[in-house]
């Protein structure tokens, strides 16, 4: 689609060019330093002991033995961490309590001490030195299972929020939520067909590459450094200072290359123990986790149990729908199943809708955001039922889709009403995309599903200053995760007039740059784009004013047009224009050096929608699944940079792929996690996958000065859908479960058969 | 005007689905709910998001609300 800009009135120059990246080269030759790439002088290794139990009261916990060998230079547990710094403020606690077991370790994989050594061989042998004596605790890790009554409850401090009355009893439930508007039960019974069914999804690992990694260097005077892999620098510093009782502006946090995140970066893991290591051993600290403990440790997505209901009636008119989202949390509260409940029904256009959400604590790794946290599995069931009802009514299930697509004025299922959104062209956009109309063959099967997210702002900070020879610093305070540095700088030389390559984009540290929130809810090119333009008009005011200075005339009387000052009117015609090099090369003389900074809170993202395709092939004789075409159609707004809006697209589709098919925590019955590491946990890689085609649509979010949508997280709504379609259609069964694994969908076919 | 409660938020306001408020910020009316509805302090300490007219704000409390706006409460949520 053409871009868009009746809105803005605008004519890009260089916005929506695929230039090459600036991070690029670094990357591949590399030359990048990632969260595991920096050394100090004297730095120690530090290293975690870690639960082997599901739930277990720690007795008794004796690291003298570990402390006394030699080259240990700190060994820390729980009574090094006081929790008097936390404020009494519960979330803190929780945080606290997850970085190191506080008398009870409540996952397999809790940290229950640390140590920093000298080096990894004399860590190991101190961590086998620390003498732990459990009493192991009854344990729950299903979801369904811990909401029955005889469930063991894992917090005497946690009762369910949002049921009335109060309950006195505590629960692993912390919060009941329910969202709609109309009658379902009306709308039920104006349906001429009503299709219920439940469904469930495996936890996941966001399955970023690069493991938790830091480097920490604490000063007896207080001050500190973390160097460290993460989407949020700023939150970071916030927290560790926050739980360890540091001054925030004394702890410089500056963050590494990120070797993907996903929204595991999103939360501290080891960085706070870390601090505490280095402040105790008065030496820097580095810190990398094994793979093992990534997936033990730190924090994949919810495993989920949800139950929908659609009816419609026979001309394909949704009259009624509801779902109960039933998400496990981990080992502490989130609320997870209500953002679950919030997205369930998003892409439609319904009179009576009603969602209900309950968040449930298990004893698994606390549970963290991953990309459009808990939307792909509301998505896989409602997706899922939707293909049902249509198959139901003999209707072509994309066009069922368009019969009740959201659009401008529909109230959302989660409440608000919407402005301009994208889901109906993503659809009519799938529908007459060519992939519709291939023919498929033997045992192959298609489907589509739609996802939404909501999308964020937020506080968000820039700086542009300008060198001697009139290049350009632009430092942003998001971490780079997908690109941003290009699409950044791209929008900084639109902005300026100047070419692409004379700007160079940093990430900049807690201490150079005002706070920044981190980079989810997609909002690194749309906030940090926002400042950047607001940064750049500013840096513009003051080079007009040095050209004024320059050529002694009233500032009013200046213009800025492609990258250089002009002098505006016949009095001024013999003034050639002032490129920003030459007014650069003076700032000594027309008033100091030349910078355009901004800080502001970039609300208004707009929300985002998608439709995907997906053709498989399924063998029926060993129940394999080979994906053997896929297309992601999806509303950018604008695309800044369409390389690396497309990249997004495809990595989402990618991820939402492995997690359809292969991907999936597999807990035993003693509540120990057997597969944590790559053989045994599966994430797609580039054999396993065809090339995934892309489409951008360009709907204007009316909020940004270009029409800019968050593009990073809505990839990864759809494919569990799309994918559970397209299997079901293959084999002729409907499948319920992902991952859809060999095993399940030969149980399915044995199941159909007899 | 008319300020629509989601979700958890209607807890703090004996389970109503609405509630009158006259406010022209969304600062304003934070302060005036928490003043009608003690309970809703909770939920302000757990995050609480603002959309007018579909726009979405979560942080910015000056946010004028125009006269006759859709104003809908929902729970701050996170991002991956």
């Amino acid at each position: 689609m053409k871009q868009d800009t009746n809105f803005t009135n605008q004519e890009f120059r260089v916005i929506g060019t695929r230039v090459k990246r600036p991070d690029g080269i670094d990357k591949v030759t590399g030359r990048a330093r990632y969260g595991a790439d920096a050394t100090a002088p004297g730095q120690l290794v530090g290293m975690f002991l870690r639960s082997p139990h599901a739930h277990a009261r720690i007795k008794k916990l004796d690291v003298s033995r570990a402390e006394k060998l030699q080259g240990v230079k700190a060994v820390i547990t729980s009574a090094d961490l006081p929790d008097e710094h936390c404020g009494g403020d519960r979330e803190l606690l929780n945080i606290l309590e997850n970085c190191m077991a506080r008398g009870r370790a409540l996952y397999d994989g809790h940290a229950v001490a640390a140590v920093a050594a000298v080096d990894a061989t004399t860590a190991k042998k101190a961590l086998k030195l620390i003498k732990i004596d459990y009493e192991k605790l009854p344990h729950v890790t299903d979801v369904d299972e811990a909401m029955q009554a005889d469930a063991p409850v894992i917090h005497d401090w946690v009762y369910t929020v949002g049921v009335e009355p109060q309950p006195n009893k505590p629960s692993n439930v912390s919060m009941r939520a329910q969202f709609g508007h109309g009658d379902v039960e009306a709308g039920f019974k104006e349906a001429d067909v009503i299709i219920e069914k439940s469904y469930k999804t495996g936890q996941t690992h966001q399955g970023y590459i690069e493991p938790h990694a830091c480097l920490a260097n604490m000063s007896p005077d207080g001050s500190g450094e973390l160097w460290v892999t993460t989407q949020g620098h700023f939150a970071y510093r916030n927290t560790c200072a926050q739980i360890l009782g540091l001054n925030m502006a004394k702890l410089k946090v500056t963050s590494s290359e990120i070797g993907g995140g996903f929204g595991g970066k999103t939360h501290v893991w080891i960085e706070p123990i870390a601090l505490a290591l280095s402040r105790k051993a008065n030496r820097p600290v580095k810190v990398v986790m094994s793979r093992e403990e990534v997936f033990r440790a730190s924090g994949p997505t919810s495993s989920t149990s949800i139950d929908v209901k659609i009816g419609a009636t026979k001309d394909g008119r949704i009259t009624a729908a509801t779902s109960e989202c039933r998400y496990q949390g981990g080992a502490f509260p989130g609320t997870w199943a209500l953002i679950g409940a919030m997205t369930s029904f998003a892409p439609y256009d319904l009179k009576n809708v009603q969602t209900v959400s309950y968040d449930v604590v298990c004893n698994r790794p606390k549970v963290a955001a991953y990309r459009a946290p808990s939307a792909p599995m509301a998505a896989f069931a409602v997706e899922s039922t939707v293909d049902l009802v249509a198959q139901e009514l003999g209707i072509d299930p994309i066009d069922f889709r368009i019969l009740n697509a959201a659009k401008e004025g529909t109230q959302s299922s989660y409440g608000p009403v919407y402005g301009p959104i994208g889901i109906g062209p993503t659809l009519d956009a799938a529908k007459s995309h060519p992939h519709m109309k291939a023919k498929l063959g033997k045992n192959q099967g298609r489907g589509m599903a739609c996802g939404f997210w909501f999308n964020f702002g937020g506080q968000t900070s820039t700086t542009i200053n300008v060198a001697a020879d009139g290049t350009v610093n632009l430092s942003v305070g998001t971490v780079d995760v997908g690109g941003s540095r290009a699409s950044l700088s791209l929008i900084c030389a639109e902005e300026l007039g100047i070419p692409y390559e004379q700007v160079k984009a940093h990430i900049g540290d807690t201490a150079a740059l005002a706070h920044n929130d981190m980079t989810d809810g997609s909002r690194g090119t749309f906030a940090s784009g926002m400042a950047t333009i607001v940064a750049a008009r500013r840096t513009i005011e003051v080079l007009k004013q040095r050209a004024a200075t320059a050529w002694e005339i009233p500032v009013e009387e200046v213009e800025w047009k492609d990258g250089c000052a002009h002098a505006v009117g016949e009095a001024h015609a013999d003034k050639a224009p002032l490129s920003l090099a030459e007014i650069a090369a003076n700032t000594e003389n027309t008033g100091g050096p030349i910078a355009g900074h901004n800080e502001f809170v970039a609300d208004g993202a707009g929300v985002s929608f998608a439709s995907h395709i997906c053709d498989v092939e399924v063998d029926p004789e060993t129940g394999s699944t080979r994906v053997i075409r896929y297309t992601v159609i999806q509303d950018a707004g604008k695309a800044i940079h369409p390389d690396y809006v497309e990249g997004q697209f495809q990595g989402g589709a990618a991820q939402g792929i492995g997690w359809a098919l292969n991907e999936e925590y597999i807990y035993g019955d003693d509540g120990r996690l057997q597969n944590p590491g790559f053989l045994d946990y599966r994430i797609p890689v580039c054999s396993d996958l065809p090339f995934i085609d892309t489409q951008i649509l360009e709907i204007p979010n009316p909020n940004h000065p270009y029409g800019v949508r968050g593009v990073g997280e809505t990839s990864i709504v759809p494919p569990l859908a799309a994918v559970a379609n397209a299997v079901s259609n293959a084999v002729g069964v409907r499948m319920t479960q992902v991952p859809i694994s060999p095993p399940r969908i030969l149980a399915a076919l044995d199941a159909e058969s007899a | 005007m008319q300020v629509k409660l989601t979700g958890p938020l209607r807890s703090a306001a004996g389970g109503q689905a609405s509630v009158e408020v006259e406010a022209s910020t969304i600062r304003e009316l934070f302060r005036k709910l928490c003043e009608q509805y003690p309970g809703f302090q909770a939920h302000m300490d757990n995050g609480v998001a603002v959309a007018i007219n579909g726009d979405v704000f979560r942080d910015e409390w000056s946010t004028v609300i125009p006269e006759g706006a859709e104003v809908f409460l929902l729970p701050r949520i996170q991002g991956g």
